[in-house]
């Protein structure tokens, strides 16, 4: 589990927030809201080992994620707002490598299932920087579909996504809660996730309340 | 840990084979900047001799600069680089991967392409052959230190020149051993003590340059 004691953040000497206390355990989903600039993406930032928190720890399972870091990296999935995406690489060679970087090597029948699932067939072969924002956010997004990890990080998933794969996101985001996996994840958009319970952290709220 | 360092070695390789332009300007930088000075001093051979050791040293140190603010810019701005960094593997082993391919697509084609130009320039084939090896143990040295710059320059506006400024006098002394012993050979001189100082420059940087640049990238991108 994952467990964040007196987290603070300053960015440009302004504190973003201050004594952030919570928790998260197997089979839950956080959603971390508040307005912009209020330090959301900040936070998942901190909570993948990308920055440095300005005070207070993080811990997995009860040890300081500083110390562990390849043991915590590997257990973790983090999709932030830039893509990950290589344009001159094709979808299929772009899921590939992405989850091979990550630790978790995948054979080609593996990665061609995944793109089929998130609605990129027949576009598994082709260079990335020719398809849209929308099948660029899913080919990054497919990574879920193969991940092992335990703990998922996403930054605003839903960005640029139809309908139709908000739908589908929302299947896989339940089916790895439902298997014991837990999932921070910050958007805009409603949404709910089937016969889950959606725990609720709200950043900023000393600002918008005045 | 072998399979993630495969990975990303044969990413760096697929992505330069789709874009060889990229890896040949430095080659092409390199020729062309040697071809200029017989143009500009005059065809005088005794005079190209002289100062061939140095004019290859020169341009073969601004080639391999050429492409050093690319390193890790492209991964910086489309977000791959933030997925190495929280890889489960070391950073320090990943970013020697990106020196060891930048290496062998700038530097190693510079080496194999300087006995044309040593021979242009009126050199003897004695010294060409250690002209290439001194290009050999100093051109990994110069991408190796030029990886901690490109990593600390990341994200910086108008880094380009900034990476120039703060990478070039950490050349001067690859360039003072590696056309030394160079003009030591057509000399007719020892080149031992050149090399053992090379080596040792090389030894140095590899252990050292990919845990700097490593650092300079977690800084880059906190």
């Amino acid at each position: 589990m994952l467990n964040c004691v007196d987290l603070a953040c300053v960015r440009g000497d302004r504190p973003l927030f201050s004594e952030l206390n919570f928790n998260i355990q197997p089979g839950e989903l956080l959603h971390v809201k508040g307005h912009n600039g209020s330090g959301k993406t900040s936070l998942l930032r901190i909570l993948s080992g990308l920055m440095l928190q300005a005070d207070g720890e993080v811990h997995w399972n009860g040890e300081n994620i500083r110390k562990l870091r390849d043991e915590f990296q590997r257990e973790l999935l983090y999709i932030g707002h830039l893509p990950g995406i290589k344009g001159d690489l094709t979808a299929l060679e772009n899921l590939r490598v992405n989850s091979g970087l990550g630790g978790n090597t995948i054979t080609e029948n593996v990665a061609w299932e995944a793109l089929g699932k998130i609605g990129l067939k027949g576009r598994e072969d082709l260079p990335a920087r020719v398809l849209s924002q929308g099948q660029q956010r899913r080919v990054a997004l497919s990574r879920m579909l193969v991940a092992k990890a335990k703990l998922w990080i996403l930054d605003e998933p839903f960005t640029a996504l139809d309908v139709k794969a908000v739908a589908m996101l929302q299947s896989v985001l339940e089916d790895h809660v439902k298997n014991g996996g837990m999932i921070i994840l910050t958007t805009h958009q409603d949404f709910s996730v089937a016969n889950i319970e959606v725990r609720v952290l709200h950043l900023g709220i000393s600002e918008s309340s005045i | 840990m072998i399979e993630v360092f495969r990975w990303l070695i044969w990413r760096e390789l697929a992505l330069a084979l789709r874009r060889k332009a990229e890896v040949l300007t430095a080659l092409l930088f390199f020729v062309i900047v040697v071809s200029l000075f017989p143009l500009g001093i005059g065809p005088e051979i005794d005079t190209l001799r002289e100062i061939a050791p140095g004019v290859l040293w020169v341009a073969a140190l601004l080639a391999s600069m050429l492409s050093l603010n690319r390193l890790f810019a492209d991964d910086y701005v489309d977000g791959t680089l933030e997925q190495l960094v929280i890889s489960s593997q070391p950073l320090a082993l990943l970013v020697f991967g990106k020196i060891l391919i930048h290496w062998v697509l700038t530097g190693l084609p510079l080496v194999l392409i300087s006995p044309i130009l040593g021979m242009q320039l009126g050199m003897d084939m004695d010294s060409i052959i250690i002209l290439m090896l001194t290009l050999l143990v100093g051109t990994p040295v110069l991408s190796l230190i030029g990886a901690v710059g490109a990593g600390l320059t990341l994200g910086v506006r108008g880094g380009g020149v900034l990476l120039s400024l703060l990478i070039l006098p950490l050349y001067i002394p690859v360039l003072i051993f590696g056309a030394g012993a160079v003009e030591s050979a057509q000399a007719g001189l020892g080149v031992e003590a050149h090399f053992s100082l090379l080596g040792a420059f090389l030894i140095g940087s590899l252990i050292l340059a990919p845990v700097g640049a490593a650092a300079a990238l977690r800084i880059s991108l906190d």
